[in-house]
């Protein structure tokens, strides 16, 4: 008798499965690999992958390619190839869509990028608007035990900031304010987990 | 003319200058801007990287507030990161009914309803196409024809959705630099992106794209910004910039409200001039030579 698998688990690093990218493969359907998104992103230069490979391999369902790859975290939603892809296809939207497979899915290859915007997304959800020194400190928190040096390159800006009374000192860990947006946030949990 | 005001979070902290600027410009020019009420984070671009039903809600809560306070007025909005996420969510709301009620089953925690009538405008549409340059000419008293601006648009006030200009090869704020006197820097980088946040999580991947735009401002006394974050972007990292790639020098940057609050006359504290990061001392003194001419 087979003994049952064990479930499976969603851990750090998992890629998620294939069927995960249907919404963006649908979306993306009507590439003809043309590459006119490669030749109008301002990142290429940085990319692992370029644009149009990117969605070759969306298309192909290449999971493991696509969550390696640092391409799609490279996107500045800058809209120039979503403008200019002859066949008119959402591929702004569609990195998004990416990144928010990455963020859900925890993969600690985009940390850089998911604990910012997760910071961020904390910070206005307790109070409504950015906090922007509470948000940074909690950013540096997370990113000093990889990236001991990082808060190192904002320093003199923080300081600047600081002296123009463009930064608050503020406590970083505040308790949540008058236009905490804790319902919201917890209505689209609730939502997008029984989606 | 009259319009409903979202300054978003930036004009609150980092970006205060380039409120107090719009107000002033707007004050000066007897336009009437109503904030509004207990708006809330759009988002930025963080909540499009975690969660799409986020991304429609946040900048929902604040088309709703708008919509139940004066269906009338356009939402102006000086942030392009802000006007793009309120005008997508408005599309959105007005051409998909199924994710408006989606939307409305998450604003209804907080005893709000979005409809997606609210007509979102970008500041720079609102000075270009409702206000004009000629209304600007009017109200100058400050003769700025000595400076040479590069204008400089950013992305999402243009792209995805071209509103009021040319997405690729914008143009819209030269009648407005030519009203103030002011001469325009040619240049190809008006449309370039900055690399928005990716100075925070991509640094040496932003400073490359800011280096390209500043290189390419030699000649200007100054570049004019329309968004917070290109703004950021262009002025606090220009001693890094000059360190590693040692071809540029410092370069004023000024949003475009102060520019035209200085061909105003408007005083500096009106303007928030000292706030800025980046205004050298070659533009300091041609401004005060303007001044006392
Ligand atoms: S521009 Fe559009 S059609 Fe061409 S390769 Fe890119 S996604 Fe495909
Ligand atoms: S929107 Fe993103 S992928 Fe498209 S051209 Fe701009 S940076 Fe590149």
């Amino acid at each position: 008798m087979k003994t049952a698998a064990a479930p499976p688990t969603r851990q750090d690093g998992a890629v998620p499965d294939r069927e995960a990218l249907h919404a963006i493969q649908k979306k993306i359907q009507a590439c003809i690999q043309c590459g006119t998104c490669t030749a109008s992103c301002p990142n290429e230069f940085a990319m692992d992958l370029t644009p149009r490979r990117l969605w070759r391999m969306v298309l192909m369902g290449e999971t493991d390619a696509i969550f390696t790859s640092q391409t799609f975290t490279l996107c500045s939603a800058c809209y120039s190839c979503t403008l200019r892809c002859p066949r008119g296809l959402p591929l702004t939207e569609a990195m998004h869509d990416l990144k928010q497979m990455a963020f859900r899915g925890h993969m600690s290859r985009y940390k850089p990028s998911t604990a910012f915007y997760g910071h961020f997304m904390n910070t206005i959800r307790r109070h409504g608007r950015i906090r922007e020194t509470e948000f940074i400190s909690r950013y540096f928190l997370t990113m000093t035990p990889s990236k001991p040096m990082l808060p190192l390159s904002y320093t003199g800006l923080g300081f600047k900031l600081f002296r123009k009374g463009k930064m608050a000192i503020e406590y970083p860990f505040a308790a949540p304010g008058k236009r905490s947006l804790e319902k919201i946030f917890q209505k689209v949990e609730s939502m997008e987990a029984s989606a | 003319m009259s319009y409903l005001y979202y300054p978003g979070c930036s004009l609150t902290g980092t970006a205060r200058e380039y409120d107090l600027s719009t107000r002033a410009v707007m004050d000066a020019m007897g336009v009437p801007l109503t904030e509004l009420e207990e708006w809330t984070c759009c988002g930025a671009s963080a909540a499009e990287a975690c969660s799409e039903l986020l991304s429609l809600a946040l900048p929902a809560i604040n088309l709703a507030i708008a919509e139940g306070m004066d269906a009338r007025q356009d939402v102006m909005i000086p942030c392009s990161a802000c006007y793009l996420n309120l005008k997508k969510t408005a599309e959105t709301m007005r051409q998909d009914p199924l994710t408006r009620d989606r939307v409305n089953t998450v604003l209804a925690e907080n005893d709000l309803t979005v409809k997606g009538t609210a007509k979102v405008r970008h500041l720079l549409d609102v000075l270009a196409t409702d206000l004009g340059a000629d209304a600007i000419r009017d109200k100058v008293t400050v003769d700025l024809s000595h400076l040479t601006i590069a204008p400089y648009y950013g992305c999402q006030c243009l792209r995805p959705y071209p509103v009021f200009d040319d997405p690729e090869e914008p143009r819209s704020m030269e009648p407005l630099i030519r009203a103030t006197g002011a001469r325009i820097h040619p240049w190809q980088m008006g449309a370039k992106c900055c690399g928005a946040s990716h100075m925070n999580t991509k640094m040496d991947v932003a400073l490359e794209l800011v280096h390209a735009i500043l290189q390419a401002a030699r000649g200007a006394d100054a570049i004019v910004t329309v968004c917070p974050m290109c703004q950021m972007n262009l002025e606090a990292y220009q001693d890094k910039i000059a360190r590693r790639y040692g071809d540029v020098s410092s370069v004023t940057i000024l949003y475009l409200p102060q520019l035209i609050g200085m061909a105003f006359g408007l005083s500096d504290e009106a303007l928030g001039l000292e706030l800025n990061l980046a205004v050298n001392n070659h533009f300091r003194s041609k401004r005060k030579a303007a001044v006392n001419a």
